[in-house]
């Protein structure tokens, strides 16, 4: 009935997979959308160059909830290079919902987060200067 | 719960909104396929056909750089910009044109005072007494100054109902304070302070006062000598006029004794190799081209404004915020932040739905041809305040209808039933 908000998206949204904090996770990265408020923290449990274990947690939009959600499910199992490899319009397709340009900060959340936390991040290239 | 529109304080006559919607071109448009409901005035207004027209004129007709030109172009020009800053003069009751400096906005405005001001007058250990209700563009020049100076910023906080806590401000002020920057309405909330007996006691704590009336200037009578302020900045596109154009006032001889703020052309009156003489007040700090078609844009806009009435445009938001209020509260899971009644506000109504994220209301809501804000509102330290981290705002305007109350309910319940909650 709704193109943007479908059913697996309220779903994914209401009910998001692999959420919660990740005991024993070898790499973790926590970004944000300041303009929405959206949070959003990736956390791997990497095993000899595998994803074992992914799990997230955050809050705020439904888009940025669901996208996330939908990424751990397809992550979990790939090699860390697989993940390093996934692209934005990997994401965009996979979420299979039209997004306009407002909103796609927050559909990229999620794989912002993933792929600091596969590349062992701290902070984002470019982003470190802290704001005074 | 009841709740009564508070009249202001003249008897206001109601607004003709009809005839007012035909002079806003854009307001006819529909948005996929409904009507355009447009709620987003505290972030900019939409622009009559005077306002439009005015400033094609200009184009079409005289343009020419103000100031300069000795030939009639440039006159005339010059003439209705100069006509414009004393149409805003009259507007908020500046005692002179003189005082009136014409800025891209208010933010602009406000970081004229902070440097050219605060820069010589705030020093290390000084306090600056501000509120958790500014918008970034009143807090964030002066947190950097404070922090650049070594001055100290105090933060007044808000009750529940989003009013100040008159209490705080007092003891702040006590304790001593260089500088008073104060919102006179709240662009989050609607709050209106009262900013009148604020001012004197900070003027009796020997601190200046400046006070932030980009969403009071358009909204209510706005008089700066009432007001006991030094300073006050706002906006043109905030109040029927075109983004670009704005005004900051301050008091003669504060302006006087202050530095320019951009050196160039236009605010010098005599340059030499070793050394330059400013201009007087006011061009003293408009250097470069000014945005001179929107200022005179702006002129227009003040003519508009003058001619309905700004007490009368106040009236007709506080009825339809009368409208609204009890109709959001029967809505199970809608809060509402802000004041819940009909005291000292503007048309400024922020709201959540439980279990829907504001972005995600604001993108069902333009599918139903309804334009608020979701997000922060550059006011990030009220949403801390507030414990949400963004909220959706509608904001009224003197052209929007009870019609379209009805449309933001039925938005609202669309977005209920899409999410479920
Ligand atoms: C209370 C208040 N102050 C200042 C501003 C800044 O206005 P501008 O962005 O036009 O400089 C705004 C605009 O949102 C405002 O609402």
């Amino acid at each position: 009935m709704d193109d943007m908000y479908r059913d697996y998206i309220l779903d994914h949204y209401k009910n998001p997979r692999n959420f919660g904090e990740l005991e024993g996770a070898t790499h973790t990265y926590h970004d944000s959308n300041p303009l929405c408020g959206d949070e959003l923290t990736m956390q791997l449990k990497i095993d000899d160059g595998h994803v074992d274990e992914i799990h997230f947690t955050g809050k705020g939009c439904a888009i940025s909830q669901a996208s996330a959600s939908i990424l751990t499910e397809e992550v979990k199992g790939k090699t860390l290079d697989e993940v390093k490899a996934i692209d934005r319009d990997h994401v965009l397709a996979n979420l299979g919902i039209p997004i306009s340009p407002a909103r796609i900060k927050c559909a990229l959340l999620g794989l912002k987060a993933l792929k600091g936390a596969a590349w062992g991040l701290t902070a984002w290239p470019g982003e470190e200067v802290k704001a005074k | 719960m009841a709740v009564t529109v508070k009249t202001p304080s003249v008897k206001a006559a109601p607004l003709d909104v009809a005839r007012i919607r035909k002079d806003f071109p854009i307001l006819s448009q529909s948005v996929r396929g409904k009507p355009l409901v447009y709620l987003d005035n505290a972030a900019t207004s939409q622009k009559p056909r005077q306002v439009i027209d005015t400033m094609a004129r200009v184009f079409e007709e005289h343009n020419a750089n103000i100031h300069r030109g000795v030939y009639e172009f440039s006159e005339r020009t010059t003439a209705e910009f100069e006509e414009a800053r004393a149409k805003v003069a009259r507007l908020i009751n500046a005692p002179s044109e003189r005082e009136v400096v014409f800025v891209r906005n208010a933010t602009e405005g406000l970081n004229l005072v902070a440097y050219a001001w605060g820069r010589d007058n705030i020093k290390r250990g000084d306090r600056i007494v501000t509120t958790v209700l500014e918008h970034h563009s009143d807090f964030v020049p002066w947190q950097q100054l404070a922090k650049d100076v070594g001055a100290e910023v105090a933060v007044v906080d808000i009750d529940d109902d989003g009013r100040l806590r008159r209490d705080q401000v007092s003891a702040e002020l006590r304790r001593g304070a260089k500088l008073l920057a104060i919102t006179h309405t709240s662009n989050g909330l609607g709050t209106v302070n009262p900013v009148k007996e604020i001012a004197a006691e900070a003027r009796a704590a020997g601190a200046t006062v400046l006070v932030d009336v980009a969403q009071a200037v358009p909204h209510t009578p706005v008089d700066v000598q009432d007001l006991g302020a030094d300073f006050v900045a706002f906006s043109g596109h905030k109040m029927l006029a075109p983004p670009g154009s704005g005004g900051l006032w301050g008091r003669a001889e504060i302006l006087e004794s202050m530095r320019p703020f951009l050196y160039g052309g236009d605010m010098i009156s005599r340059v030499t190799v070793k050394l330059t003489e400013w201009n007087e007040l006011p061009w003293k700090f408009e250097a470069g081209t000014s945005s001179y078609v929107d200022a005179i844009g702006l002129g227009a806009a003040v003519d508009y404004l003058s001619d309905v009435g700004v007490e009368r445009i106040h009236a007709h938001e506080l009825s339809l915020v009368g409208y609204l209020l009890p109709r959001l509260r029967e809505i199970p899971g809608v809060t509402v932040y802000g004041p819940k009644d009909l005291e000292s506000r503007v048309g400024v109504v922020s709201f959540n739905i439980e279990g829907i994220h504001p972005h995600d209301v604001a993108t069902i809501f333009d599918r139903e041809g309804v334009c608020v804000r979701a997000g922060h509102h550059c006011n990030q330290p009220l949403m801390t305040r507030l414990g949400v981290p963004a909220t959706t705002r509608a904001s009224m305007y003197l052209y929007n209808t009870t019609d379209e109350m009805d449309a933001l309910v039925r938005a609202i319940h669309a977005a209920k039933k899409v999410f479920g909650v």
